[in-house]
């Protein structure tokens, strides 16, 4: 089996620095590299874009952020869309969209579920991040995102599709949106930052009018009486659980400690929540 | 070598360059000349007729010559002629009229720069890496770079990858854990969209001019800003320029102003401080001398408490890396985001310190991107008010005994004093969390639940971007109020107590301090020893001919509009030489001199940057100003403004050097610190200049020439290039690399120091009553009021709690006890502000460098975190709570109106959680200005918010900006502009 490319990208490690969005723009704008890509236009094409998600409220928030790309499916639907070859499947897993062939082929955009492919209006023609092919041809055994990623949240690897499968369940990396089949070659690390939720609060005490932060507090999550969380308060008595459904619902939260106890009911919406400030009270 | 085979063997040299390099050979066919050069004691001597690239030379003397080059003797023209040169002699010779040059200017410097060239011809410049492509470096504001070039055009840039020839990395073992840095350098995102900048379309590509500026008739002087332009020659442009150049001098002393931004494109010899300050000196120029922009609380505040005036009052840095990583247990970062502004490189080392499970606490109305990024506690003070968290944490302190009582006791005065006042004993006010709460809205028991962890835990406060100051809060109404509580919390925790310290893991790699390379701030060739560094090492190190200016008039900068409409400004000299140099006034109209009448501008756009920006607009279109040149890389919002526009090459179309984060023996000494690794870089002119575009350097040159000035400027025709070599012979680099090694690798990696040679801890010797061992010349030796190196710049050698020196002047806004007064921008205590609700912060941009790759074509542009395209235009991003958005009806990336009484900007909106209700967050680094009506006097739409902000110094007695927290109000953009400026009376 010959060994093809394959992108991990890391949620976690990600704050929008934007460089490795520039250094795509750095790679294509203004240069044409026959056979694999045209030039990008000047302005308006994110071939590699950044998402952002923001997860709870003030004032407990997270910012999250994921770069996204073609994801080189090994069943690409722009491929099945495209009409005169106009995109194909390298034996190293690399799919290239011709720049001569795929003129006038709108179709070949409408045709990706990701949004990863945009429409050059001057050439007339598709585009999409050709998992710089150039340069990999030339010898190079990284993308220009992940040789400019100060963060280091990108990691490109050549192997056999079977070592990727390991690799894939030993670091429980995900694709995106899984359920379309396209079986992508762009895998990704903590993307539960992105698609599931966390609820957190505040737990204080109030004794003798006087408000504390309550540290160190066992807090219990249950949902339809099933424990699925549990966490201790930090010093400033917040606490989060994380990696919740959206949209999910029947949950009880129970943080007990010496000073006392409080519970309450909630619902998650779309979003993480934050509870707000809640109060011990002994022998509640 | 005897003087007739010195001079025979010139255009014997000549022919065989020519033979050997085509490109030597086109350089003779670019005049036709005779050159003689002479003995003045004698008739002897040799002259060298060029023309049409064919030499003809002869022993003797020529009846007619152009030039002719004079050596007062024999034995001075073989030493100013045998290589290698030696510069000090050479410039003694220049410097004492030991050898002179005669004839037109120009001819001169072109025909000593031809001889220059037979030397540097044979260099060779980058890596060929295959594929027709060559690999040269460069240097950015973000970092140092790879450039990639096939067929005159750049093809790519990228961070550098270290090679295996490159020095080792620093590693520090903490804790059980070993960290080495990655080998690479890291951009920012402003160094990463170069390239676009360079192809970008708002590139000035020819000298141009107003079409209704007519210098020998009417200048339409109030069309400044409105007209448009017409493409010129550069001989006419520069004619017209020269014109003005004597017109302005013949007025009288400090006719002629200049200004330029805070920072330029990289490099030592591009740079203002170099290139451009020579230039000015051998004018004569009233200078806009800049306040300690970014350093504003803490050079007029903090300074009086412990000195670090060479610092511009913020502490030192040295070791704190392994020290933060071996014993801190927790980082509280206020007002602190390093990787909005600084990044990469200290994002690797916090990453260190949270595998390491090192606390993190982010004070901050913004939930900002180090905040974001890092994760832990987010304490959000309203806009301008932390001074009185940073008190009440004091009364726990205090209160619970949680702070260093021996520290306190052996190292400090004034503590009974300070004690007094936080527990309400002197004012009847205890400055309790709940007292805080009132004023900052964060709940009482954060505050204390903080003030127990910091108090019982080793913790590293990282105040300001750099968390050894910079940016941030302390450029508010209260800055200066907090930069003093940020020295007076670090004092009461013991600063420089293993794992107590000032720092963010931004500042304080374990580096080679002693290695020298000079940065731009010690002034490259400028020969400026007042206005620069030089004269600390670059001057003895790189021999070159000093200049001065023979005027003494200057201008605040940030009050340029008041001295040209108004005919006054006033301010006070940061001259940080001691604690009292910020006391002395200074100002214009200077005695003796005249108001000035014309202004050099050099790049940059200060409407987006300045406060109250419509004033810079309107300060155009004054009368008085008759002339405005206007020399630039790309055309930005201030650049319509002016009568001439001189266009600018990027540094990838010239040649220059630098290294990374090397500001110089300046205000900055060290900051390189900041970096994993030193990296030196020859900034390679990579192609050549786009359109008609010059580097800075020959533009000056050519004006310079005109004056006759020319062979002054270049040193007798020194080029670029030879100014690069110049350098770095004058480095430490010279001695580890050859410059035939040097030019082609295009970077070198400094070793550092091995680990037991590395520079001492911050503020440890201070700690522990030694003296002081850390590698910074600061304080003056004069300035110790104890034996050499023993104790701080203060009175008393101490930490003062209650500030001695501001004692020495009155200033209403800076009480020598640092009692909290709460901002005038407060809608609740000032009624008459009541209508503006919303606290603005105006930061320092993340993807841009102030105004630079911001708009001006750049990739950056396409960031939706901001800029946003709406309308056929980029909008600034505008960072609203959601809270605030929902009661106005906004929904993100809604076009929205940011205004009060001074200003009125249109942004693009941004809806977010990371915001305490109340704050609206900007990045004040617009390069656009696109007022819907007249400039100055309507809404703008692009994106310059400090134009909402005061033009009021931060204190009475100094100046300086305070950009951040003030009064606005947030509307849905109708489209219809109303606006007008309501100035203050």
């Amino acid at each position: 089996m010959a060994s093809k490319w394959n992108l991990i990208v890391d949620v976690a490690r990600c704050d929008n620095c934007r460089v490795c969005f520039l250094a795509v723009k750095d790679e294509y704008v203004g240069n044409d590299f026959p056979g694999c890509s045209a030039a990008q236009p000047a302005q308006g094409h994110n071939w590699l874009d950044i998402r952002r998600k923001e997860r709870g409220a003030y004032p407990l928030v997270e910012a999250r952020f994921m770069p996204v790309m073609c994801n080189h499916c090994d069943d690409p639907p722009c491929l099945k869309a495209a009409r005169d070859g106009a995109v194909r499947k390298r034996a190293d897993g690399i799919v290239i969209i011709d720049p001569e062939k795929s003129r006038g082929q709108r179709q070949i955009v409408d045709a990706c579920p990701y949004g990863a492919v945009c429409w050059n209006e001057e050439r007339q023609i598709p585009q999409a991040w050709p998992f710089d092919a150039h340069l990999l041809d030339q010898g190079w055994t990284r993308t220009r995102a992940e040789q400019a990623c100060p963060a280091h949240a990108f990691r490109t690897l050549k192997v056999e599709d079977e070592e990727m499968r390991r690799i894939q369940a030993g670091e429980g990396l995900e694709v995106l949106e899984p359920g379309l089949g396209t079986r992508p070659r762009v895998y990704y690390k903590n993307l539960r930052l992105m698609t599931r939720c966390f609820v957190g609060a505040t737990v204080v005490t109030r004794a003798g009018g006087t408000e504390e932060c309550a540290a160190g507090v066992e807090v219990v999550l249950t949902k339809d009486g099933r424990e699925v969380g549990r966490a201790t308060t930090d010093a400033f008595g917040e606490f989060k659980i994380d990696a919740l459904e959206p949209d999910s619902t029947g949950y009880l939260l129970e943080a007990s400690a010496p000073a006392g106890r409080c519970s309450t009911r909630f619902e998650l919406g779309g979003e993480s929540r934050y509870l707000g400030v809640l109060a011990l009270a002994a022998g509640a | 070598m005897n003087l007739s085979v010195l001079l025979w063997g010139i255009p014997q040299a000549m022919r065989a360059a020519a033979r050997l390099y085509p490109e030597y050979a086109a350089r003779l066919k670019e005049r036709n000349l005779v050159a003689q050069l002479r003995l003045r004691d004698r008739p002897e001597g040799r002259w060298i007729q060029l023309e049409n690239g064919r030499i003809r030379s002869q022993k003797g003397l020529h009846a007619r010559p152009d030039i002719t080059i004079h050596f007062k003797n024999k034995a001075i023209a073989e030493s100013f002629l045998t290589q290698p040169f030696d510069m000090l002699e050479r410039i003694d010779a220049a410097k004492n009229f030991k050898v002179g040059l005669e004839g037109p200017d120009e001819l001169a410097v072109w025909f000593m720069a031809t001889l220059a060239r037979l030397e540097s011809v044979t260099w060779k410049a980058g890596t060929d890496v295959g594929h027709g492509v060559t690999r040269y470096t460069s240097g950015t504001n973000g970092g140092p770079i790879f450039v990639y070039v096939k067929d005159g055009k750049v093809l790519r840039t990228t961070p550098i990858d270290f090679d295996a020839d490159d020095a080792p990395s620093w590693s520090i073992t903490a804790r059980g854990k070993t960290f080495t840095p990655p080998r690479h350098t890291t951009l920012g995102a402003h160094g990463m969209c170069q390239k676009s900048m360079l192809y970008s379309k708002n590139r000035l590509l020819h000298p141009m001019k107003r079409v209704d500026f007519d210098p020998d008739g009417d200048r339409n002087i109030q069309n400044r800003g409105k007209s448009e332009f017409v493409r010129i020659s550069w001989d006419e442009a520069l004619d017209i320029v020269v014109k003005e150049i004597k017109r302005a001098k013949a007025v009288g002393p400090g006719a002629i102003a200049v200004q330029n931004g805070s920072h330029h494109q990289w490099g030592n010899l591009g740079h203002y401080l170099s290139a451009f300050n020579r230039f000015w000196n051998l004018i004569g120029v009233t200078k806009c001398v800049h306040s300690p922009d970014s350093w504003e609380g803490w050079f007029w505040g903090a300074m009086h408490h412990w000195g670090n005036s060479l610092r511009l009052g913020c502490p030192e840095f040295y070791g704190t890396v392994e020290d933060c990583l071996k014993e801190a247990e927790m980082i509280v970062f206020w007002s602190s985001d390093p990787d909005t502004t600084y990044g990469f490189e200290g994002m690797q080392r916090r990453e260190w310190a949270r595998e390491l499970g090192i606390q993190m606490v982010h004070i901050d109305p913004h939930l900002n991107h180090t905040a974001a990024h890092l994760g832990g506690k987010w304490i959000a003070p309203r806009a301008g008010t932390d001074p009185a968290l940073a008190q009440a944490l004091c009364y726990v302190w205090i209160t619970e005994g949680l702070y260093d009582k021996e520290f306190v006791a052996k190292r400090t005065t004034g503590f009974d004093e300070w004690k007094a006042y936080v527990l309400g004993e002197s004012d009847g006010v205890p400055k309790t969390p709940e007292w805080q709460e009132a004023e900052t809205g964060v709940p009482a028991r954060d505050v204390r639940a903080l003030a127990r962890e910091w108090g019982t835990k080793k913790t590293y406060l990282g105040a300001g971007s750099w968390g050894v100051g910079v940016g941030g809060a302390c450029r508010g109404p209260t800055g200066m109020q907090w930069a003093r509580m940020m020295a007076i919390l670090g004092a009461m925790q013991g600063y420089g107590r293993p794992g107590s310290n000032f720092g963010n893991l931004q500042f304080g790699s374990p580096l080679d301090f002693n290695f020298y390379f000079p940065g731009y701030g010690d002034g490259s060739f400028s020969g400026d020893l007042v206005y620069s560094a030089n004269s600390a090492h670059n001057y003895q190190r790189m021999p070159h001919i000093v200049t001065m200016s023979s005027v003494r008039q200057a201008i605040p900068r940030m009050w340029l509009p008041e001295a040209i409409t108004q005919g006054k400004a006033m301010g006070y000299i940061n001259d940080v030489s001691s604690v009292q140099g910020q006391f002395f006034p200074f100002g214009y109209p200077s005695p003796g001199h005249v108001r000035v009448e014309m202004l050099y501008k050099y790049g940059s756009q200060m409407f987006g940057t300045m406060v109250d920006g419509n004033r810079w607009a309107r300060m155009y279109q004054h009368e008085s100003l008759k002339f405005v040149v206007n020399q630039s890389v790309w055309k930005e919002g201030e650049t319509p403004f002016a009568d001439i526009i001189l266009p600018a090459c990027t540094v990838f179309e010239k040649w220059d050097i630098g290294e990374w984060y090397n500001v110089g023996a300046g205000y900055v000494m060290h900051m390189y610190s900041m970096n994993n690794h030193r990296v030196i870089s020859l900034q390679h002119k990579c192609i050549e200049p786009l359109g008609e575009s010059k580097s800075d350097y020959d533009i000056f040159l050519s004006i310079m020439e005109r004056l006759g000035l020319g062979a002054v400027y270049s040193e007798g025709g020194t080029t670029e290039l030879d100014w690069c070599k110049r350098v770095f012979d004058s480095s430490d680099l010279s001695k580890h690399i050859t410059w035939r090694q040097f030019l082609k690798k295009g970077y070198f990696v400094v070793p550092p120091d091995p680990a037991a040679a590395r520079a001492p801890t911050a503020n440890r010797w201070f700690y522990e009553g030694r003296k002081k061992d850390t590698p910074e010349p600061y304080p003056l030796p004069s300035d110790y009021v104890g034996g050499y190196l023993e104790g701080l710049q203060t009175p008393s050698g101490k930490f003062e709690f209650v500030a001695q020196t501001l004692k020495r002047i009155d200033d209403p806004d800076r009480p020598p006890l640092n009692r909290y007064m709460p901002t005038y921008e407060d809608p609740v205590r000032n009624p008459e502000l009541a209508e503006f609700p919303l606290k603005l912060l105006t930061a320092h941009t993340r993807y841009a460098f102030h105004v630079m790759g911001d708009d001006e074509g750049s990739s950056v542009n396409d960031i939706r975190e901001h800029r946003i395209f709406k309308d056929g235009r980029d909008y600034l991003v505008a960072r609203i709570s959601a809270q605030d958005a929902a009661g106005r009806g906004i929904r993100d990336a809604d076009l929205i109106r940011l205004w009060n009484r001074r200003g009125s900007v249109v942004c693009a909106a941004q809806v977010t959680h990371r915001l305490q209700p109340g704050v609206v967050s900007t990045y004040a680094g617009s390069a656009q200005y696109a007022p819907v009506g007249e400039p100055g006097q309507s809404t703008d739409l692009g994106g310059c918010v400090n134009m909402l902000c005061p033009s009021e110094s931060i204190t009475k007695k100094g100046h300086g900006i305070k950009p951040n927290a003030v009064l606005i109000q947030v509307e849905k953009w109708t489209g219809v502009d109303t606006w007008k400026p309501v100035e203050a009376a």
